[in-house]
C-alpha cells in the first residue's frame, strides 16, 4: 500500500469526528451513549486510548460539566449527545457561552430525524441560536472530520463552545477520509480568572454584553469562511441549504442551479444570505425539521420557498425534495401481498421478559416507563408500560401520579420501571423525590449490568470504564438505602424467577410508602464479565418442548419470546437463540417444557 | 460522468448484512469509485429488519437509495424482498434468498408469513432466487450465507475491475478466509 493511499479510510461519520478531533489534539472526551452519536465516543475509548483520555459519563449534563471543567483547565475538550441529551445538558451550555473557553471546546448534538431511534424529534439547530454557540453543520463523513478540527481553532479564536450539529444520515453513512497526523496541544497554565468563569449576576452582565461582540467577530467569519462560500452556477434557481440536506438538494436541482452550502448557520451569514439571493431569480431553502435557515431569510426580506413545499417532520431524501419541488411522483412496482410488520422485540433469554409477563398480570396498577430496551415492554403481548417521556422521568412520574391518586381516593396503585444505566442517569434524583416526599410508588431498577440499548456500553453498575479500567461499581441497595429508602422496602430478586418477582411485587404495591424493587441478571447479549460469571449462574442452557406434552394452548408464545414459534402442530423453541431462561417452562400448564443443557 | 448504481442489501438482524456490505464497499471504493453507504443502527439486534444502502459511481451526493431507484437489490429473507420491492427499479434485478424468518407477529400467531411472494416478485422483476444457507453448508458452514449471497450481487452488479478476493480476505479471520472466498465465487457462478 502506497502512502497516499494509506492515508484515506472508509469512515462513519461519527468515526470521522472521532479522527477529527484526535487529530486536532483533543485531550478529554465525554458523553452518555445515544444514538447515533455513541459510536464517537466507543471510537475514541478504543482506537485512539493510548492519546487521549475519554469517559462514559452517567448523562449528559455530567459529560458536558466535565468538558467544560477540562477546557477551563486548559486542554481541547469534547462532549457528544443525542439531541435529546441536550436537553439535559443545556444548562450548563447557556452559561458556557458566556464565559467562553481556555482550552478549545467541541460538542456534538445528534439529531435524529425521522426518529430511528428516539422518543422524539427536535431541531437542535434552534439550541445553537437559543444559547448563542457557533454552529457547524457536517454535510458527509470528510466535513465531520474536517469541522471537528475546524470547531477547536474557531473555538479558541472566538471564544466559545463549538456545536457540531450532525443528524442520523450524517453519523451513520460511510465514505472515503483522508487522514491527517495528530497536533499535540500543550495545556494552557492554569491562570485563576474570577471574572470570566464566575457567572455571578454582576459578572454575567458584563459577560452577556461581550458575548454580543464576539457573536459580531464571528458572523462576519461566516459570511467569508470557505465552507460557506456560494457555487454560482445559472441564476434562475439558487438552493440554500446546509448539512445532509445539501446532497439531496443537489441531486434534485442539479447543475443548473447555484447553491449556498452553509457549513457554518450559526451565527447565520446574514450579509451573505442578501448577496446570494440578489444574483438568482428564485431561491429555495432545502433543510429538515424545522424552518432554520428560511426565517432567516425570510427576517432579510427575502423572498424564498422552503417549508410551504418540504416537509416540515421526518428525513428527508432526494424523492422527498423532487417530488416537493416538481410534483412529480415516480411509478414503483407494488404487490397487493405485503410484507408483515418486523418489529423490534425484547431478546430471547432478556431479563426483563419474566419481569414485564408477571407485571402484565397485575390489576389495578398504571405503569410508568423509561428509555432503554425494557421501553419494549409496552408491546404486545406484554403491553405493560401506560408511559413512556423522558430518560429517568418515570420515577419522578410515577411519584406524581401515585400522589395524586392517593389523595383523591384511588385505588390505583403506580409501578416505576427503569433500567440501571437509566437509574444513573438521571432516575436517582427523582427516588430520593419519591422516598423523601413520601411517595407511594414501586420503583422498580432493572439491572441487566449493562446500557443495553445502544450496544452495550459500560456503566457506573458495572464495574469497568470506557477505557477498559476496573472501577468500583455503584451498590443500588446501598444507595437507595442512603437516600433513605427503609430496609424492608427494598427487594432484589431475580427477574427469570417469575413466583419471586411476583411476590415481591404484590408486597411493594400493598404498601403505602415508597418501595424499590431491583431486579438483578445481566442481558443475554452482553459479554459477561468475570464479576457476572461469579455472580450468576451463566452456564449455557436451553429449553425443548416435548412435542407429546404440548397442547397447543400457546401460553408459552404468549410471553412474547422470538425463539418460540407456535405456527406449527406443536411449539418449537429455537435451539440457537434459546438461553434457557425457563419463563416458557414456567408459565407451561402441560409440563411440556425442559430446561437442558447446551 | 458515469452513472450513479444504487445497491440495497436487506434482511433481518443477524443475518451478516453488515459485513457483506462492508466487503461490498471497500472492493468499490479500492477500485476507484466514490462510495456512500448508510446503515441504520440502533434496534437491529432486537429482532428488526436492517437495510444497508450502497450508492458508487464516479461522484455521489446522498447516501440513500430512494423508491424505484435500486439497480440491484439482495434480500437476505424472502419477506424482506417483498418489504422493499418498491425500491427496484422496473429494469432491476433482485437477488433473493429463498428463506423464511417469521417476524414477532407471526410467532404469536397474530399475522400470516405471506404465501406465494416468489411467484409474486418473480412476475414483477427479474430475479434470481436460491437457498444461500444450503450452498454455504455444502462448503463447510452456514455462516457464510452472506457471503454466497454477496457473490451473486456482485454479479448481478455486473461491475468489473474490483478485487473482490482482497477485500474478503482484509474483513475476515485468517481461518475463515478460505471458506469465505469459495462462497464467494459460489454465489458469483449462480
Amino acid at each position: 500500500m502506497d502512502k497516499e493511499e494509506s492515508m484515506k479510510e472508509i469512515m462513519s461519520g461519527n468515526e470521522a469526528v472521532a479522527r477529527g478531533a484526535y487529530e486536532a489534539g483533543l485531550a478529554f472526551a465525554s458523553a452518555y451513549p445515544g444514538t447515533p452519536s455513541t459510536e464517537i465516543l466507543e471510537t475514541l475509548g478504543t482506537r485512539y486510548r493510548d492519546d487521549l483520555y475519554s469517559e462514559w459519563a452517567p448523562n449528559e449534563k455530567v459529560a458536558m460539566e466535565a468538558a467544560i471543567g477540562a477546557s477551563v483547565a486548559g486542554v481541547r475538550s469534547f462532549a457528544a449527545m443525542k439531541h435529546v441529551g441536550l436537553n439535559v445538558a443545556a444548562d450548563p451550555l447557556f452559561t458556557f457561552a458566556y464565559t467562553g473557553v481556555t482550552g478549545g471546546m467541541v460538542f456534538v448534538s445528534a439529531d435524529d430525524p425521522g426518529m430511528h431511534s428516539s422518543q422524539n424529534e427536535q431541531d437542535n439547530r434552534n439550541y445553537a441560536k437559543a444559547a448563542r454557540v457557533l454552529m457547524l453543520n457536517p454535510a458527509d463523513s470528510q466535513e465531520a472530520k474536517e469541522f471537528t478540527k475546524l470547531g477547536y481553532e474557531l473555538s479558541e479564536r472566538f471564544n466559545t463552545p463549538v456545536m457540531l450539529h450532525m443528524t442520523t444520515r450524517v453519523c451513520h453513512s460511510k465514505g472515503l477520509v483522508e487522514l491527517g497526523e495528530r497536533v499535540e496541544k500543550p495545556i494552557v497554565p492554569y491562570e485563576k480568572n474570577i471574572k470570566k468563569f464566575v457567572a455571578t449576576p454582576a459578572n454575567a452582565k458584563v459577560m452577556r454584553v461581550q458575548l454580543e461582540d464576539r457573536l459580531a467577530a464571528m458572523e462576519e467569519y461566516a459570511c467569508t469562511t470557505p465552507i460557506n462560500q456560494p457555487e454560482y452556477n445559472g441564476t434562475k434557481i439558487g438552493v440554500v441549504t446546509s448539512g445532509i440536506s445539501y446532497q439531496y438538494a443537489r441531486e434534485v436541482f442539479g447543475e443548473e442551479a447555484s447553491y449556498l452550502k452553509l457549513g457554518m448557520t450559526f451565527p447565520m451569514p446574514r450579509n451573505l444570505l442578501k448577496e446570494f439571493a440578489s444574483k438568482v431569480e428564485k431561491v429555495y431553502v432545502v433543510e429538515e425539521m424545522d424552518p432554520y435557515i428560511e426565517e432567516s431569510l425570510k427576517m432579510l426580506g427575502i423572498d424564498c420557498i422552503g417549508k410551504d413545499i418540504i416537509p416540515r417532520y421526518g428525513e428527508l431524501n432526494t424523492d422527498i425534495v423532487r417530488t416537493a419541488v416538481t410534483g412529480e411522483k415516480k411509478e414503483v412496482l407494488t404487490s397487493d401481498v405485503k410484507a408483515v410488520m418486523r418489529p423490534p422485540v425484547l431478546c430471547a433469554g432478556c431479563p426483563h421478559r419474566g419481569f414485564f409477563y408477571t407485571l402484565s398480570k397485575k390489576k389495578g396498577v398504571m405503569i410508568t416507563g423509561d428509555i432503554g430496551c425494557y421501553t419494549l415492554g409496552s408491546a404486545a403481548p406484554l403491553n405493560a408500560l401506560d408511559t413512556t417521556f423522558c430518560m429517568g422521568g418515570s420515577v419522578s412520574t410515577g411519584h406524581g401520579a401515585s400522589v395524586a391518586l392517593r389523595n383523591a381516593g384511588s385505588d390505583l396503585k403506580v409501578v416505576s420501571v427503569i433500567g440501571d444505566s437509566t437509574f444513573f442517569h438521571s432516575g436517582i434524583t427523582s427516588l430520593i423525590d419519591a422516598v423523601y416526599n413520601k411517595g407511594s410508588n414501586t420503583t422498580v431498577i432493572l439491572d441487566n449490568r449493562i446500557t443495553g440499548m445502544t450496544g452495550h456500553q459500560e456503566n457506573p453498575g458495572t464495574g469497568y470504564t470506557l477505557m477498559g479500567q476496573e472501577t468500583t461499581e455503584v451498590d443500588i441497595p446501598a444507595l437507595c438505602k442512603a437516600i433513605g429508602m427503609k430496609e424492608e422496602n427494598i427487594y432484589i430478586v431475580n427477574p427469570n424467577h417469575m413466583k419471586e418477582v411476583r411476590k415481591a411485587l404484590d408486597e411493594a404495591i400493598a404498601k403505602d410508602e415508597a418501595t424499590v424493587i431491583i431486579t438483578k441478571w445481566p442481558c443475554a447479549l452482553k459479554r459477561f464479565s468475570k464479576e457476572d460469571k461469579e455472580r450468576f449462574d451463566l452456564t449455557p442452557k436451553k429449553c425443548v418442548v416435548d412435542p407429546e406434552k404440548c397442547v397447543m394452548c400457546k401460553a408459552c408464545v404468549k410471553t412474547g419470546c422470538p425463539a418460540i414459534n407456535g405456527t406449527g402442530d406443536h411449539v418449537v423453541i429455537d435451539a440457537a437463540s434459546c438461553t434457557g431462561c425457563t419463563v416458557c417452562q414456567q408459565v407451561c400448564p402441560a409440563g411440556a417444557i425442559e430446561e437442558v443443557a447446551k | 460522468m458515469s452513472e450513479v448504481k444504487n445497491i440495497l442489501l436487506v434482511g433481518v438482524g443477524g443475518q451478516g448484512t453488515i459485513l457483506a456490505s462492508k466487503i461490498l464497499t471497500e472492493g468499490l471504493v479500492d477500485a476507484g469509485y466514490e462510495v456512500k453507504m448508510s446503515e441504520i443502527h440502533g434496534m437491529s439486534q432486537r429482532g428488526g429488519n436492517v437495510s444497508t444502502q450502497v450508492r458508487y459511481g464516479e461522484k455521489v451526493y446522498s447516501p440513500i437509495v430512494g423508491v424505484g431507484e435500486a439497480d440491484v437489490i439482495v434480500a437476505f429473507e424472502k419477506m424482506e424482498a417483498l418489504r422493499w420491492l418498491e425500491y427496484l427499479k422496473p429494469d432491476g434485478k433482485m437477488v433473493i434468498n429463498d428463506f423464511e424468518i417469521p417476524s414477532a407477529p407471526i410467532l404469536m400467531g397474530v399475522a400470516e408469513y405471506p404465501e406465494g411472494i416468489l411467484e409474486i416478485l418473480n412476475e414483477k422483476a427479474d430475479t434470481l432466487v436460491f437457498k444461500a444457507g444450503e450452498i454455504a453448508e455444502s462448503l463447510g458452514t452456514g455462516k457464510a450465507m452472506n457471503i454466497v449471497l454477496l457473490g451473486a450481487l456482485v454479479k448481478a452488479m455486473k461491475v468489473e475491475g474490483v478485487d473482490w478476493h482482497k477485500a474478503i480476505r482484509n474483513n475476515v479471520k485468517e481461518k475463515f478466509i478460505d471458506v469465505n472466498i469459495k462462497a464467494f465465487e459460489a454465489g458469483y457462478a449462480l
